[in-house]
């Protein structure tokens, strides 16, 4: 799964780590960030949540031509 | 979400058959949900409520729940549908007109959020820090200049997310007495025509502002959009009365309220307090923690357009859904001792801004005043404290946003 963070929309909600802690993290700035060795989602059901749950559409996931679709 | 409102406001099935609470209910402490609140407490995920009309509906009470159904699509925040929930008379008065973001559901909201989106980034409120320290300075300074004692909510706690929103929108803070005013009677009333009055010269106010600025536009927010040509995504006159109306109200009430009550509870906790002070990187922790634990925004509401279950309950098509954030902050599986103030617990994860595509868009501009507010306030005045009992100072109702009517205090 292709997932996508758009750093100039992220407003630091922390939603996605809440959802799908596993995968999503906070940087030092409050950003959202992937975990290390997660890029992919590692197969979790939850990203695609997290990805709804983003108050501000920041996070895509799934194939690109579903990019901001979910 | 193209499914026709349902006409039908009619009672739904209550399958636990628990006699319904009634909801809201005025708190008897200012920052803890009242004790007619327990047996809600005891039902998680769902309970069943009354509202103030009679109506029956869900009460989402679970922490997990309620992550999973505000983000559900299903359930709409559009509060001009046939049989949308409303928790006050006052609220029944103004449900035919449309409420921009906080109302709208998808696929509108997403484009309404996206032109109100650039001045609420993390970078931006960052790069406001400076301006809300001068303002937090200069209010204190006047403050003290006239103490030794003063009521905090009208010398501190509105005027300083009046002025930080007042420059982010572009808005004349000389206006502030006017709009402060029309604000608390569109929250508040006391009676429905209040509330409906207060929201017509809101916007009559708002769009004579809006034509000023077509004229010529400054720096603010609304002077941004106003500059917008309709090919990039330019807004009409309504819509962006709507816009400024809702994000007027809400930056300075909220954060009013979060900064008298925030500081209430710290006064009357004063090992909690005096921990925040020994330690200032706790802080904004303990803003996360007082954002949980006071929960001052308490009643989101929604209208199932679609049967949902949950964990084996039906909430069926055309049923009223509230949020009670106070409820859900205190998820004892979530949050061990939830009634106790504790700094070092990881509260960060809590709903009090609500959550999924209407949690608050002002999260960051909100954590930053309450931050330097609340430092700055008890750096400045270490003896600060009330100035009349705990227990006589009035608080809101329970049926509008939670806070302080007045906070006396002396140093």
């Amino acid at each position: 799964m292709r997932i996508g963070i758009d750093k100039d929309t992220c407003i630091g909600a922390g939603q996605c780590v809440m959802v799908a802690p596993g995968v999503f993290t906070q940087d030092d700035d409050g950003y959202s960030t992937l975990r290390p060795g997660r890029e992919d989602g590692a197969g979790s059901a939850l990203v695609r949540e997290a990805a709804r749950a983003c108050p501000v559409g920041a996070i895509t996931a799934g194939d690109p031509e579903d990019a901001g679709t979910v | 979400m193209t499914d026709t409102p349902t006409t039908d406001a009619g009672p739904a099935t209550d399958q636990r058959a628990a006699s319904p609470v009634a909801f809201p209910q005025d708190r008897t402490c200012p920052y803890h949900p009242p004790a007619a609140y327990d047996p809600l407490r005891a039902a998680r995920p769902l309970a069943r409520i009354t509202l103030f009309d009679g109506r029956p509906a869900w009460l989402v009470t679970g922490h997990a729940a309620a992550r999973r159904l505000l983000a559900d699509q299903r359930l709409s925040t559009d509060r001009t549908r046939d049989g949308f929930p409303v928790t006050t008379a006052r609220l029944a008065g103004v449900r035919g007109r449309k409420t921009a973001l906080l109302g709208v559901d998808d696929p509108e909201h997403r484009t309404q959020r996206k032109m109100v989106l650039p001045e609420f980034t993390l970078r931006r409120a960052a790069a406001l820090r400076p301006h809300i320290q001068r303002i937090v300075d200069e209010r204190l300074d006047t403050m003290v200049a006239r103490g030794p004692s003063a009521d905090l909510v009208t010398a501190f706690a509105l005027p300083v997310p009046s002025m930080v929103i007042c420059a982010l929108l572009g808005v004349p803070y000389a206006d502030h007495e006017f709009f402060e005013e029309q604000s608390r009677r569109l929250l508040r009333g006391p009676l429905p025509a209040d509330t409906l009055d207060a929201r017509d010269r809101l916007e009559a106010y708002l769009g004579e502002l809006v034509d000023r600025k077509r004229e010529a536009p400054g720096e603010g927010l609304l002077d941004d959009l106003v500059r917008r040509q309709p090919d990039e995504g330019g807004i009409d006159r309504e819509q962006l009365v709507a816009f400024a109306v809702i994000l007027l109200v809400a930056g300075h009430e909220t954060t009013a309220n979060m900064i008298s009550l925030g500081t209430y509870t710290l006064l009357t906790n004063p090992g909690r307090l005096a921990e925040l002070r020994a330690d200032p990187a706790l802080l904004p922790g303990a803003v996360e923690e007082l954002m949980r634990l006071l929960s001052i925004a308490d009643g989101l509401l929604r209208m199932a357009t679609e049967d949902i279950e949950v964990d084996g309950q039906t909430i069926r098509s055309g049923d009223g859904v509230v949020f009670s954030t106070s409820v859900i902050n205190r998820d004892e599986s979530v949050y061990p001792d939830p009634d106790a103030l504790d700094w070092h617990r990881p509260a960060r994860h809590h709903v009090a801004f609500g959550f999924g595509i209407h949690q608050c868009l002002g999260q960051n501009l909100a954590r930053a005043e309450l931050e330097i507010a609340l430092r700055t306030l008890f750096d400045r005045l270490p003896t600060l404290r009330l100035a009349a009992p705990a227990d006589e100072i009035p608080f809101k109702p329970g049926d509008t946003i939670q806070g302080m009517l007045e906070l006396p205090v002396t140093w």
